[in-house]
């Protein structure tokens, strides 16, 4: 590592060793009705003054609770059962009520996951600020005008007025500036920053996280920042503390957990990162591929069989006003693409670019305004209904949120067999073999028949919408944000199956993500979208290579651990 | 906020038309001679048939009867009772009662209701909770009128803490009991909502950030949780008024309190139908109006409500 | 499409792009790696297949079966239906064997709750009036769930101006309390002069629909939006088939909940409307016409009031306590996944 890339920190001397927070062999248990589940066990982890700590995990691995721990805001059925929790120099394990609130807000500030829930919706944006300001007694004379710095040094603009505003008229990205402005209101020595922007878009993400790097390094403030995403850890903190089933597996400085991962999770963990993997990729060192994300690109038949071809498609949205008027909005406008047979093509945009919205037009759930989808050249519209009964067979989608996309009533079994059934498709015998067969190809065991989904977890889910989807041999597989709600490991699971399967049925993918990062792992074409618009279509290797468009570019680099350079 | 309170006002007008409508339609459209019905089956004179007759058009088509019993409606030309008082005078003097009965109940209900609902929702699962809780459920499973009953033995006549029954004028004193009993119903209801809500938002994300802050615990309950949860609370009260009112039948038959309610259950009792007509469509205008009241009251307590 | 108040990104995106190189401490950091041992590494995402496949109704009945709230009411209510539908087997004294000799008495052997201001065995009148309670609240809530839940149903499903009229003519029904449109409907000649069983059902079942209508429509609406509705119409099942298959037995879980609690409370809308004497004809025996033709001599004999009062009320409180630990069971958030 060159001395040039040394980012400079406020706080780099080396006086004060006494650690800010210190967690020694944790305990936490919670109580449920099956019984105590041990949360965490035996965590330690220690965060110097003004340091960047990152603990990742998966969900379930115990990084919140570990975290939420230090400022006793533990849901009421958890409760610390051994270990200590030190903060600067004093036990905190067991404070009463009374030092636990004067240490929040003041000493230890959190910053929340998720901007929506976080902020209470029937008090102003200001109000909430300044009794944060009260509560620790900084409050002052001139609080408004403290409220308005507060919030203006968290990067919201015309803070004055904004926070005279409702949290409702505040965009996503605001409400966490608002959030960081609260968690850092009263120059707290240490900030919980839980999963601060994974709600967000990743060019969002990039901003508040840099600006949030700026803030802390200017106030001194040390970071305690949970992530699940490894990328982002490393490039934003100086050690990374690795949790697993309630426990450190490894713990050390950033770069060099990722360089040289020792701990067999870790090392999963970093081989299934899919944003150090595309990086991986273009500094040709694939050869640290381990087996889990072996995800190698079949070799296709380059023809010129377009199975799916999409010309000027748009769709306009009536808004309703309210009083009988109505606005236009154009969610869908002009776009074109073609998806050549046994190939994937993704189409890539941050919420709102109308990517999820095509994928509708494309399974003819939804009318499109103008322009048409053409399928193994047929146009789409004004097809008869037995027509569109036939099309049903060949393109299938699966969906992106594994709790919704099965029927809680049906079990696995009827689940999977309903697409033959619709179809009449053999009978019970030949049926019962059909859906074995199918959860041979998502290697779930035959025993899941029986089961239901509510005793599946996110991952086998999917696996099941899957099978489901392939139950009637389609062509073509629309893929909505199919991975997206999944831990890295299960989505790099998930991606190896679909590259699998397309492999052996030769397959054909419409991949609609968020994660510029995912796709380089699946897609052969890649199309980018932004408010509605292509902005940039083009191979996958051009466009991470060679983007043309600016919006691309800014994706391009607002992948966490992108720039890294490893 | 304005063009809201103007929005919720037209929502409401084919609330207020279709409502008096179907009174009208269940009277006077249903089988039978509506004069029988007017009459209540009993003998009646023939100048009191033709005065019916002239009240409510009854020679016109249904849709003219319709709009000219509405323009009576507004005008407040209700017709007369079978003793010859003009029905608006009757209500008038009735009126009055019943609002303070009902006002009284809607004070105790949501003073009692919210206070114990709070405590249950913050204390859930303990000694109290379950409690209150059971005792809910009993008051909503015993009916009204055998409650009023209990009551007004047991602290009415064993006791002698308030009198049996209400005077003439009842005076508010007088009516402490009648409104308990009223109230009692809703009381449950309001309580076990407020449990809920509470119960709900004590886990919310917001509620958590604002404990992260440092506030202390009594101002994390009083500013996050309890505005909150008070919002569906308060928009069943508001709606409770008009039903209250409405409910008000038994409890002043058995307290013999001389509202809205014993002129509805006298004049059903003597078939007296244009008065009950009469009493029934002047309380649909009371529940409208209670709930555009409500209507406003939530849109001042849920900013998110304003925009839509 | 929700639009966004506020612009998403706020500073000029133009500022030249950084290359982030990660943080770097001048602190020795400690490279700590736990005993292998410690955390066995399991293989991602297996199957747990040690565990009994249960449905979402066989979950919510193992978690109810063991609740005491639950037990005590399910035993009670077959107890009132045994009640209802064999009283014969419950009494052998005859309720309408009346003497005015035993009027007001108390309870004496073979007669154990006393006698009515008739003379009527108290007891025996309990058993045999079961039945008019239990037959008005079932047939009205059947009545109610067939129309109201039909109706709500295919508004929420289908939306547009179905939806529109029904949340409408909802709000016109909700505009006339309960009691005051019975009382109304009950005191036409129509009704007024044919009084039985099935005119309370009737109008009843006309005040209680529209509560109905909209639990199924919020629940329907809840439910259509599900990512399942979406891959079973893509799969080619048609909109009314979905709207049968899976769409229904979704929103199945709050309507049995508000049918079991409003069960209850239609018994006790019965008994109001016979104590106010527009409910059964007194030619039937009931719980509500016994209780309203005690009222008379409710100062100086309560006991003749309360024992039918007591009998509905256990009764109610049965669905209503029924009804509440149903839906504790079939509550989402109590449900785990």
């Amino acid at each position: 590592m060159s001395e040039l890339l040394k980012k400079p920190t406020m706080f780099d001397s080396a006086q004060d060793d006494l650690p800010l927070l210190e967690i020694r062999d944790l305990a936490i248990t919670f109580t449920t009705p099956e019984g105590p589940v041990n949360a965490v066990r035996k965590a330690h982890l220690t965060v110097m003054p003004g340091e960047t700590v990152a603990i990742v995990g998966e969900s379930g691995s115990g990084k919140s609770t570990t975290a939420l721990s230090a400022i006793g805001l533990l849901p009421g059925n958890g409760k610390v059962t051994a270990g200590q929790i030190i903060f600067d120099g004093e036990d905190i394990t067991h404070a009463d009520e009374k030092r636990i609130i004067e240490l929040r807000g003041s000493s230890i500030g959190m910053v929340p996951q998720d901007p929506m829930s976080n902020l209470n919706p029937v008090w102003k944006i200001g109000f909430q600020v300044q009794e944060t300001l009260k509560a620790n007694g900084l409050a002052g004379s001139n609080s408004k005008e403290r409220v308005a710095q507060v919030l203006s040094d968290a990067g919201l603009p015309d803070a004055a007025k904004r926070a005279g505003q409702y949290p409702h008229e505040f965009s996503g990205g605001m409400r966490q500036r608002a959030l960081i402005a609260i968690g850092l209101a009263c120059r707290p020595r240490l900030l919980i920053a839980d999963e601060p922007t994974s709600a967000l878009d990743v060019t969002v993400q990039q901003q508040i996280l840099d600006h949030l790097d700026t803030m802390t390094s200017e106030l001194g403030t040390a970071v305690l920042l949970i992530t699940h995403d490894l990328g982002l850890a490393a490039e934003r903190a100086e050690k990374i503390v690795v949790m697993y089933k309630g426990q450190v597996v490894e713990s050390g400085p950033a770069l060099e957990i990722l360089r040289n991962p020792v701990h067999p999770y870790t090392q999963r963990l970093v081989a299934a990162a899919p944003s150090l993997a595309s990086k991986r990729l273009q500094s040709q060192r694939t050869e640290v591929a381990e087996e889990i994300n072996a995800v190698v690109k079949a070799e296709h038949e380059i023809t010129d069989d377009d199975v799916l071809q999409i010309k000027d498609l748009t769709k306009v949205f009536k808004i309703r006003k309210g009083l009988g008027r109505s606005e236009d909005f154009t969610a869908v406008d002009n776009v074109s693409l073609s998806v050549k047979r046994g190939t994937t093509t993704a189409i890539v945009g941050e919420s709102g670019s109308g990517k999820s919205t095509v994928a509708q037009m494309v399974l003819s759930l939804l009318e499109p305004t103008s322009g048409s989808v053409i399928f193994d050249g047929q146009e789409m519209s004004n097809r008869s209904e037995k027509d569109l009964f036939k099309f049903r067979r060949r393109v299938q989608p699966i969906f992106q949120d594994p709790y919704g996309s099965l029927d809680p009533m049906y079990s696995i079994y009827r689940t999977i067999e309903e697409p033959l059934r619709i179809h009449g498709i053999g009978n019970a015998k030949s049926r019962q073999t059909r859906v074995k067969e199918l959860l041979e190809h998502v290697s779930m065991p035959s025993s899941t028949m029986h089961r239901f989904p509510n005793e599946l977890s996110g991952g086998q889910r999917q696996r099941i919408a899957i099978a489901r989807a392939l139950a009637l041999n389609p062509e073509v597989i629309i893929c909505d944000e199919a991975v997206s709600a999944l831990d890295v490991l299960v989505q790099a699971q998930i991606l190896n199956l679909l590259n699998k399967l397309q492999e052996e049925l030769n397959l054909t993918y419409l991949f609609i993500t968020h994660d510029l990062a995912v796709v380089r792992q699946i897609a052969d074409d890649v199309c980018v979208m932004q408010h509605g618009r292509v902005v940039e279509y083009a191979t996958t290797d051009e466009v991470f290579n060679n983007p043309q468009s600016e919006y691309t570019k800014n994706l391009l680099r607002s992948i966490p651990g992108a720039t890294l350079r490893l | 906020m304005i063009l809201f309170t103007f929005k919720r006002f037209l929502q409401l007008i084919p609330v207020f038309f279709g409502a008096t409508l179907l009174v009208y339609f269940l009277v006077f459209a249903t089988p039978g001679d509506p004069i029988a019905a007017l009459s209540g089956g009993k003998p009646m004179s023939p100048a009191v048939e033709s005065a019916l007759r002239a009240q409510y058009n009854l020679d016109q088509p249904f849709w003219v009867q319709y709009f000219l019993y509405l323009k009576n409606l507004v005008t407040f030309d209700l017709g007369q009772t079978f003793s010859g008082q003009p029905v608006a005078d009757v209500i008038a003097r009735a009126m009055p009662v019943t609002a303070r009965l009902a006002v009284m109940a809607l004070a105790i209900e949501a003073f009692f209701g919210i206070i114990f609902g709070v405590i249950a929702g913050l204390k859930k699962g303990k000694l109290f909770d379950s409690t209150v809780l059971v005792a809910s459920l009993i008051v909503i499973a015993v009916p009204t009128f055998v409650l009023g009953f209990v009551l007004q033995f047991i602290v009415g006549v064993k006791l002698d803490w308030a009198k049996p029954t209400v005077g003439s004028t009842a005076p508010w004193g007088d009516l402490i009991l009648p409104a308990t009993v009223l109230g009692l119903v809703s009381l449950a209801y309001v309580l076990r909502l407020t449990r809920t809500s509470i119960i709900e938002n004590k886990q919310a994300d917001y509620v958590r950030t604002a404990t992260a802050k440092g506030l202390s615990r009594r101002r994390v309950v009083m500013v996050h949780i309890l505005r909150n949860s008070l919002i569906p609370v308060v928009t069943f009260l508001g709606a409770d008024l008009g039903t209250l009112m409405g409910g008000a039948i038994v409890t002043e038959g058995i307290f013999n309190v001389p509202g809205i309610g014993n002129l509805v259950y006298q004049a059903v009792l003597k078939g007296e139908t244009p008065t009950v007509v009469a009493v029934v469509s002047v309380l649909v205008v009371v529940f409208v109006i209670a709930n555009l009241v409500v209507d406003l009251l939530y849109a001042w307590l849920d900013p998110r409500i304003r925009l839509v | 499409m929700s639009e966004n108040p506020t612009p998403e990104i706020i500073e000029p995106t133009a500022s030249a792009p950084r290359v982030r190189a990660g943080k770097i401490s001048s602190r020795r950091i400690e490279h700590y790696v736990a005993p292998l041992e410690e955390t066995p590494l399991q293989s991602v995402d297996k199957v747990d297949e040690t565990a009994t496949p249960l449905s979402m109704w066989a979950q919510a009945w193992r978690s109810l079966r063991t609740q005491p709230l639950f037990i005590i009411s399910a035993a009670l209510i077959l107890l009132v239906i045994a009640v209802a539908a064999f009283p014969g087997l419950f009494t052998s004294t005859s309720p309408t064997s009346c003497s005015l000799e035993f009027a007001r008495q108390g309870p004496s052997a073979g007669h154990p709750l006393g006698f009515t201001f008739q003379g009527c065995d108290i007891y025996a009148r309990i058993m045999y009036g079961a039945q008019a309670s239990v037959l008005v609240g079932l047939f009205t809530t059947i009545a109610v769930v067939v129309f109201g839940g039909i109706l709500g149903a295919l508004a929420g499903y289908y939306g547009g101006w179905l939806d529109a009229i029904l949340a409408r003519l909802a709000d016109i029904f909700f505009a006339l309390p309960l009691i005051l449109g019975a009382i109304i409907i009950m005191q036409l000649p129509a009704f007024r002069e044919n009084r039985s069983i099935w005119t309370v059902i009737i109008t009843l079942a006309i005040f209680g629909w529209p509560q109905m209508a909209r639990i199924t429509r919020g629940a329907v609406i809840e439910a259509k939006s599900s990512d399942y509705v979406m891959a079973s119409r893509s799969l080619g099942l048609s909109k009314f088939k979905t709207l049968v298959k899976h769409v229904v037995p979704n929103s199945l879980a709050p309507v049995i909940v508000v049918s079991t609690i409003s069960l209850g409370i239609y018994i006790v809308a019965e008994a109001t409307l016979s104590f106010l004497g527009l409910g059964l004809p007194p030619s039937i025996m009931s719980w509500g016409n016994d209780i309203a033709s005690a009222q008379i001599s409710v100062r100086n004999n309560p006991e003749i009031l309360m024992w039918p009062a007591l009998a509905l009320s256990i009764t109610v409180l049965s669905f209503i306590m029924l009804g509440d630990a149903v839906r504790d069971a079939l509550d989402p958030k109590s449900r785990k996944g």
